[in-house]
């Protein structure tokens, strides 16, 4: 894959006229998807998918144009051709950019990671024989994924890696269930097994009579999974610079009436985990470590190279998108065994779902339980609730009302397989939140 | 450009045993061209080509998505394919035979007047940047934006029992965008809410509607937004436009009709459903005055379509008559899985990936009511347009969406004009409390591009078309 990218790569630019800059990057997997339903099989099949993304910059103009490779290397040279000809008939008809960005020659990176990952052959075996006597639904994502970008002033850079996702619901006789993603490199079989035991215990939690609860504010637990989820919301109408230029943006209350967050809340783009490329679209590399809020206080957003020339700020060289590639929350100091305890009465909530900003200039979202969530008395769990709706402000629960932050993080994968599979994930504690605004 | 392929001739490569084998090819390329604030930010041209092998063995189905579209690179597909699928078989969820891909032949071909694709570029960016102009009404706008993306989709199925099909579509989405700030109050108003506005459609679609006036009502909406009163909280009527009925059914009747939901594929990812299978043939889904069509037959509406990509010929089907349920969102296979009847919607985002139950254009037919008659009906209540934020359950019970304009409705009159206007329910009393269906005159044909569902996961385009409609007694209320 990668010599088919710099052969392709290499003769485009060949191609390109003096007064011409192109970028070529390249996204692509083989992946295995085993689809589950009822410890059976509902859908399996592989997949071998790679998109060459073209970026020109000429007259004044950027355009962008992508095609599918074949990997029959003829075909795809003509494809690209075409591509470069289209993109410089456009450059003459189109308005021109005064915010170009020209890509830089910032240095190149070379990354192969192997592992000792799940055979495509083996898969079948080393899941559906563990997952029996139980209702487990979800998915095996499993294979190589490749990443490359390289431009014409001589950047190039390459990322390829292995990995496996089983992401999947184990579901009791009552409907209630527990959610549990076993990811990773290199696959361990005895790993696998007392995972998904941990989940079968949890499960019989859940056989617990379930305790109905009023809307109302609540003392609430959020496990790494539902404040993952809560931090994911800041790559859509909140971190991103741009979106805060543009009068669209949750952090417009902290940028622009200094409003702070608790001081237990430090949230940083950390790179160092080394589970996505720290390469953007563009080729730009970014510092390791970008600190966003620390101990409360917004010091950074995520800022393009097109959004620093539009706006006049400075890049920190985030995707064009300025989303939050590799989120990393600081821990605290609440150890996992006295989390009942410092609940006393109120909620712990294992997961959330179907997130949305409601009120998003007042940072409030709107969203709802789902899996293990519990009703917790005098430091003890009762029993699971029901699905209920949320409604409240980020203000408030990473804010005035974030009693106390987990002792212990966690990595929670990105599970995304829009498109293609997602890299990465977010690494991030679960926190005490005074009270929680229940809806519905 | 698309490559022609001879698709026909690539099933003799497929050298194994198997029960069945279809290839499904898919080309499709987007053009999106977008101004914001004055200045191009889109000028690209993305496509995607490949096929999808599928083989049937021991009554499970596998596949292999591929790009190589070469003898050679099929027969690997096919092996591999197989391999999967023998592999899974002894844990078959459900033992297929090729019923469930029927044999059919044919053709589809969006309608349209004047071929879209014969806009220059040129002649796109200063549309748009006109439309951009139009809708910056004042300085407190401080952004706008206008989009429009030409999307070309060529599908072509054959398989081992005789299966040919060849689909064509043409389809644009158009929005147009203007976000208002004072202070912290940031307000933005929309062509449609959410992309709402995509069709199958030609050049004449742009032609038809008046662009400039239509960008500059969004933006003195969203300038008249900044000044507007907070919407009121409590319980009252709401009377929903087209633009935001589309979200409403789509989240609260569409997705919890899919059959795969009720059978439990989709626990892991979408969720479940409130509707069991029983409940077809007897739950009172909504009043008398609900009446829900699958109906990919609209010649303009986004998710039209001959056959699936099964190859089952689509028709016209009631889902709700009258309020009943009648019938589920099932293709082949989820009706022999399930015993019930259902509809041709067993549909793949793209060649790399299989098909599963997806809506297509899922539409609340039109009543008898006027406009006037329906606003004239209420005492105490919002008008709603638009929408801006959406949720709901696993099991497609409590919702909650947010729209981006409103009006208060007094006495049977629409009167001032009200922000942040949000409202919530539970599916099924929310659809029993529907008291007024629009006529033909309110009727508005919207879609979305972005219907996520499935694992691995799947964005697909849908149509959702809707007269305005009343409903009693909801919750309502503004912003925090």
């Amino acid at each position: 894959m990668e010599n088919q990218f710099k052969t392709i790569s290499k003769t485009l630019f060949s191609l390109i006229n003096k007064d011409e800059v192109l970028t070529v990057s390249l996204t692509g997997e083989k992946s295995q998807f085993i689809r589950l339903n009822n410890a059976k099989i509902r859908q399996t099949g592989l997949v071998n998918d790679t998109d060459i993304n073209l970026k020109m910059i000429s007259n004044g103009t950027t355009c962008t144009g992508s095609f599918t490779l074949s990997g029959n290397d003829s075909f795809d040279l003509g494809r690209a051709k075409s591509e470069i000809e289209r993109m410089r008939t456009e450059s003459s008809q189109i308005l021109k950019d005064p915010y170009v960005t020209m890509p830089s020659e910032s240095g190149s990176s070379h990354e192969i990671k192997r592992s000792n990952g799940l055979s495509f052959e083996n898969a079948v075996d080393a899941i559906m024989p563990s997952i029996q006597g139980v209702d487990f639904v979800g998915i095996l994502s499993n294979g190589r994924m490749f990443r490359g970008n390289a431009n014409s002033l001589g950047q190039e850079h390459w990322f390829e890696t292995e990995s496996f996702s089983l992401d999947y619901s184990l579901v009791a006789k009552n409907h209630q269930m527990v959610k549990g993603t076993f990811a990773g490199t290199d696959w361990n079989q005895n790993n696998f097994e007392q995972y998904l035991d941990q989940s079968k215990k949890k499960l019989k939690m859940m056989e617990l009579n379930p305790v109905k609860i009023d809307t109302g504010n609540y003392k609430t637990w959020f496990e790494p999974a539902a404040v993952s989820d809560f931090i994911n919301m800041f790559s859509w109408n909140g971190i991103s610079e741009a979106s805060i230029q543009q009068g669209c943006s949750g952090f417009g209350r902290m940028r622009n009436e200094n409003i702070k967050l608790s001081a237990k809340f430090s949230i940083s783009e950390d790179f160092s985990l080394g589970l996505v490329p720290k390469f953007n679209s563009n080729g730009e590399v970014s510092v390791e470590r970008v600190p966003i809020i620390s101990s409360g206080e917004l010091k950074n957003t995520l800022v393009s190279s097109r959004t620093a020339s539009e706006y006049g700020q400075v890049s920190n060289y985030a995707e064009p998108s300025e989303h939050l590639r590799s989120p990393s929350m600081a821990p605290g100091e609440l150890n996992q065994n006295d989390i009942l305890n410092e609940i006393d009465r109120g909620l712990y909530l294992s997961n959330i779902h179907y997130l949305n900003w409601s009120d998003n200039p007042k940072g409030r979202i709107t969203g709802l339980t789902r899996y293990a969530c519990f009703w917790v008395e005098s430091g003890e769990i009762v029993g699971p609730i029901d699905t209920m709706r949320f409604d409240d402000s980020f203000y408030n629960y990473f804010g005035d009302s974030l009693l106390q932050v987990g002792k212990e993080t966690e990595f929670i994968p990105s599970t995304s397989t829009y498109g293609n599979r997602e890299m990465g994930g977010t690494t991030c504690p679960g926190i005490l939140a005074d009270s929680f605004a229940l809806t519905l | 450009m698309r490559d022609k392929i001879n698709l026909k001739s690539l099933l003799d490569a497929v050298n194994v045993p198997a029960d069945w084998v279809g290839i499904r090819e898919v080309y499709e390329s987007n053009t999106p061209r977008m101004i914001r604030d004055g200045i191009p930010v889109s000028n690209g041209h993305y496509s995607t080509h490949g096929v999808m092998v599928e083989v049937l063995v021991n009554g499970q189905f596998g596949y292999f998505g591929t790009p190589d579209i070469s003898k050679k690179g099929i027969e690997e597909a096919s092996n591999k394919a197989y391999f999967q699928a023998k592999a899974a078989s002894k844990y078959a969820l459900h033992r297929f035979t090729d019923e469930v891909r029927p044999k059919s032949a044919g053709k589809y071909s969006s309608e349209f007047e004047k071929d879209l694709r014969d806009i220059s570029a040129k002649d796109i960016n200063i549309m748009l940047l006109d439309a951009c102009n139009a809708l910056k009404v004042s300085d407190k706008i401080v952004s706008a934006s206008s989009l429009a993306n030409v999307i070309e989709t060529n599908f072509h199925f054959v398989s081992s029992n005789g299966s040919d099909v060849v689909q064509d579509f043409l389809m644009l989405e158009f929005d147009l965008s203007a976000t208002a700030v004072d202070g912290a109050n940031q307000q933005t108003r929309t062509f449609g809410g959410m992309r709402g506005t995509c069709r199958q459609t030609g050049r004449e679609f742009l032609d038809n509607i008046e662009i400039l006036a239509q960008a500059n009502k969004i933006g003195n909406q969203a300038i008249e937004l900044l000044s507007a009163d907070e919407t009121p909280t409590g319980e009252m009527d709401i009377v929903i436009a087209p633009d935001q009925m589309m979200l409403q059914i789509h989240e609260s009747i569409g997705h919890a009709l899919e059959v795969d939901r009720i059978l439990g594929d989709e626990r892991n990812y979408a969720g479940w459903s409130f509707v069991k299978l029983e409940d077809f043939g007897k739950m009172q889904y909504g009043s008398k005055h609900m009446n829900i069509t699958f109906d990919p037959t609209v010649s303009s509406e986004f998710a039209s379509y001959a056959f699936d990509d099964g190859g089952l010929k689509a028709e016209r089907e009631y889902l709700i008559k009258d309020g009943l349920l009648v019938r589920g969102l099932g293709g082949k296979e989820s009706q022999v899985r399930s015993g019930l009847e259902g509809v041709a919607n067993f549909r793949a985002s793209s060649w790399n990936r299989a098909p599963i139950d997806r809506m297509a254009n899922i539409n609340l037919e039109p009543g008898e009511s006027s406009f006037d008659e329906i606003i004239g009906s209420v005492e105490k209540g919002i008008y709603v347009e638009s929408n801006r934020s959406w949720s709901i359950d696993d099991y497609r019970n409590k919702f909650q969406f947010g729209c981006e304009y409103g009006k208060m409705i007094e006495n049977g009159k629409l009167t001032k004009t009200i922000k942040n206007p949000n409202y919530r329910g539970i599916s099924n009393p929310f659809w029993n409390s529907l008291k007024m269906v629009g006529n033909g005159d309110t009727y508005g044909i919207y879609g979305t591009p972005n219907c996520g569902k499935g694992e691995p996961n799947q964005v697909i385009r849908v149509g959702h078309a809707s007269p305005l409609c009343l409903f009693e007694n909801i919750q309502v209320f503004g912003g925090a």
